[in-house]
């Protein structure tokens, strides 16, 4: 069955590793849903978050190239219930008089931030699952957002419990 | 003290000849080019050391190597200049890729400075063979020089074997630095599994035991890891069928009585049947090919399947796998044999009770033999039949692609490993010829054969010269048909005999051209010139092309339909 996958990959830092490691998914016909990508504590290491989607024989295929791959170090799901996932949200968006008041209690409820206003735009932050990032933008659409853009999910496998 | 000779200063050309002298190398194929003029001048100063064979073309030296690496079992090298060098190797780097075969490839680039400015004779070389490569380097630090050279090595000839590439500007080799090789290298995320999980080859082993109609699938995978004996000890110890790719032909005796031929779209009819009505098929070192398969939902579909291969992604990648064995395929087969060497009596009496089996797989091979129908025109088959017997099945046989590659798999019976070189998963025309040559380097003692057709033979007729100047005899048996024979074959069967742009309307007269070259050429035109025609080739000390004016309309039978079960056999 067809269902997303979060991947979390750790790769050495060197020049051209996200390449190879998107080359990959393109040469062979896997989806990037979307990626992100940074340093670790360790300057020698980043660590990838892939979104990704297909069956599990897919998965398993994708897992196996990128362990092919001599610049990747590991390689690990992460599943909704023992993870954190979060993606963030910037909002450009038109808030007049008859918009402001809306704009804010959806911000409040949202628990999002204003980080930058100007005459008639307000930019928006928010963080949050994905679902609830659609959830606001469905919201917000009426009100005219004028731009947007989003980071790609992070996620960060939760400390057992117990 | 002589504070130089304590640090062991050396330029950055120097530092790679000296590395790969550490590595063992003695022979490099290349060409010469600006960005490594460096180290072609270093390279005179190390004559006695290390061969170098000037190819004609770069496409030659990929080519070369990759035929000197299956032939020894060495990592083969190829040096070539920035650009048009590298991109010329393409080619014969993806064919390595693809058929997993160890390869260093070094290019030269332009100078650090100049990277990015689209300055002359500069391409983007691993961005180019990124995807064509098992891994490769930029060398932007002659710190690094050493190191990266010490692990492209490790890389290509270890795990599943693969092209490695360095790229290295040319101010890299001819700044100084300390030459330290490395003992060792540390690389976090590679670290290929040798030895099976000895609970899946006790699995492996109850499995083997159990089935009634159990079958071997053999693949390159036993060649790279130099397994034929304890393959042939496994088979021999249950009285196991054994079937084989293109790839693992070789790797198991083809007039051995377990043999059942290669499988697969022109493989024979008892393979194919024989993986139709298994039930428990063990696939070792081999992966699953669609021209294997065929249509891979009815490939064995009666069967259970085990799969021993060193690659985890080549398990399970297109067919469900009940035991995966993740290993070298002659390591695992010799813990299988060594759980098995106790069960001395519970295999006696399988082997009796299978009996049945092997008969019903003779049975099809009898019923079905490979065969062809003599004329008054020469037949391709009965060229390479003659190449056999005249050679003894001792020859390397090294093969274009299409249908002379596919004659040869079927009609030369290769005894030993490492003897039929191969283009298999890219199918690279042109690949024979320079194999050919890097083959007969590696061993100058044994006779090497380029099976070829006149469309393959013109795609690397330049290194003839190469041939006749390092006094390489190598004999290229043309199978001339003025046609590119397995595009005819296609066109005749699935495009209602449209032969659009197949006919080779003109070709060269191959004997004249050889002798242009400097080599020896002769013709047979008809069936009784075929036998002195090859032992004349035999006899010469020197290149020679044979042009085989054959058949046309000889078609490569059985043959299986793209995407059709392999049981849906066209037989002749």
């Amino acid at each position: 069955m067809e269902k997303t996958h979060i991947l979390s990959i750790l790769v050495e830092n060197e020049s051209g590793v996200l390449t190879r490691v998107a080359g990959l998914f393109s040469a062979r016909g896997f989806n990037i849903d979307s990626i992100c990508v940074a340093k670790t504590l360790d300057k020698n290491e980043s660590k990838m978050i892939i979104a990704t989607s297909g069956d599990a024989q897919i998965l398993e295929q994708i897992t196996k190239q990128l362990n092919r791959l001599v610049n990747v170090i590991k390689v690990q799901e992460l599943n909704d219930e023992d993870s954190v996932v979060r993606q963030t949200v910037l909002i450009k968006i038109n808030a007049d008089e008859t918009t402001k008041s809306d704009i804010f209690r959806i911000k409040d409820i949202f628990g999002g931030r204003v980080i930058d206003v100007a005459r008639n735009y307000y930019t928006l932050e928010f963080t949050g699952s994905e679902r609830k990032i659609e959830s606001l933008i469905d919201i917000l659409r009426p009100l005219g957002i004028k731009d947007i853009v989003k980071t790609g999910i992070v996620a960060l496998q939760r400390v057992k419990k117990g | 003290m002589n504070h130089n000779s304590k640090k062991n200063l050396m330029t950055g050309s120097k530092i790679i000849i000296e590395s790969l002298i550490k590595e063992g190398v003695d022979t490099i194929f290349g060409y010469p080019g600006g960005a490594v003029l460096n180290i072609y001048d270093e390279l005179l100063n190390y004559k006695d050391k290390i061969n170098h064979v000037l190819v004609r073309h770069e496409q030659g030296a990929a080519h070369a190597a990759d035929g000197y690496a299956r032939a020894s079992g060495k990592v083969g090298v190829v040096l070539v200049t920035s650009g048009p060098g590298a991109t010329n190797t393409i080619t014969g780097i993806a064919t390595a890729n693809m058929d997993s075969v160890p390869m260093v490839i070094l290019t030269g680039q332009v100078p650090t400075n100049l990277i990015g400015n689209d300055a002359f004779q500069e391409a983007d070389t691993v961005g180019i063979t990124r995807p064509c490569t098992k891994h490769n380097y930029l060398v932007k630090d002659i710190k690094d020089l050493a190191k990266t050279i010490k692990e492209a090595f490790y890389i290509a000839s270890t795990g599943r074997p693969g092209p490695v590439l360095i790229d290295i500007p040319k101010d890299i080799t001819s700044s100084v630095y300390e030459f330290d090789y490395p003992e060792n290298v540390e690389l976090r995320g590679y670290s290929p599994t040798y030895f099976g999980h000895h609970v899946q080859i006790f699995k492996l082993a109850a499995e083997i035991l159990k089935a009634k109609k159990p079958l071997l699938y053999t693949g390159g995978g036993v060649i790279s890891s130099n397994a034929s004996n304890e393959l042939r000890e496994l088979a021999e110890l249950l009285d196991l069928p054994v079937t084989s790719t293109l790839m693992g032909l070789g790797g198991f005796p083809s007039e051995h009585p377990l043999f059942f031929g290669m499988l697969g779209m022109h493989g024979s009819y008892a393979a194919n049947m024989a993986i139709s009505n298994a039930d428990f098929i063990v696939a070792i070192g081999a992966r699953f090919d669609d021209r294997v398969t065929g249509k891979v939902e009815e490939f064995g579909k009666n069967a259970k399947f085990a799969h021993i291969d060193i690659d985890p992604s080549s398990i399970g990648k297109n067919v469900k796998i009940e035991i995966p064995v993740v290993g070298d395929v002659k390591s695992v087969l010799s813990s299988l044999l060594e759980v098995l060497s106790g069960k001395s009596e519970e295999i006696s009496s399988v082997k009796y009770e299978r009996l049945g089996w092997l008969e019903e797989i003779n049975a099809w091979k009898y019923e079905h033999p490979l065969n062809y129908k003599m004329g008054d025109v020469i037949k391709p088959q009965y060229v390479i039949e003659k190449i056999y017997e005249i050679t003894n099945g001792d020859a390397i046989i090294s093969t274009e692609v299409g249908q002379s590659q596919m004659w040869t798999a079927q009609f030369y019976r290769f005894k030993n490993p490492r003897t039929l070189l191969t283009s298999g998963g890219l199918g690279t025309m042109g690949f024979g010829f320079p194999a050919a040559i890097g083959a007969q380097i590696a061993h100058p003692g044994k006779t090497v054969f380029d099976i070829a057709g006149d469309g393959s033979i013109q795609m690397n007729i330049q290194e003839l010269a190469t041939a006749v100047q390092y006094n390489l005899p190598v004999k290229i048996a043309i199978i001339n048909n003025n046609f590119l024979g397995m595009i005819r074959q296609w066109q005749e069967l699935f495009y209602h005999k449209r032969y659009s742009f197949s006919e080779m309307n003109v070709n060269p007269d191959f004997v004249k051209l050889a002798e242009a070259y400097g080599a020896v050429g002769l013709r047979a035109k008809h069936p009784d010139e075929v036998v002195p025609v090859i032992e004349k080739a035999m006899s010469v000390k020197r290149p020679v092309i044979m042009d085989f004016v054959v058949d046309k309309e000889e078609g490569v039978y059985p043959m299986v339909a793209p995407g059709a079960p392999i049981t849906g056999m066209l037989l002749v």
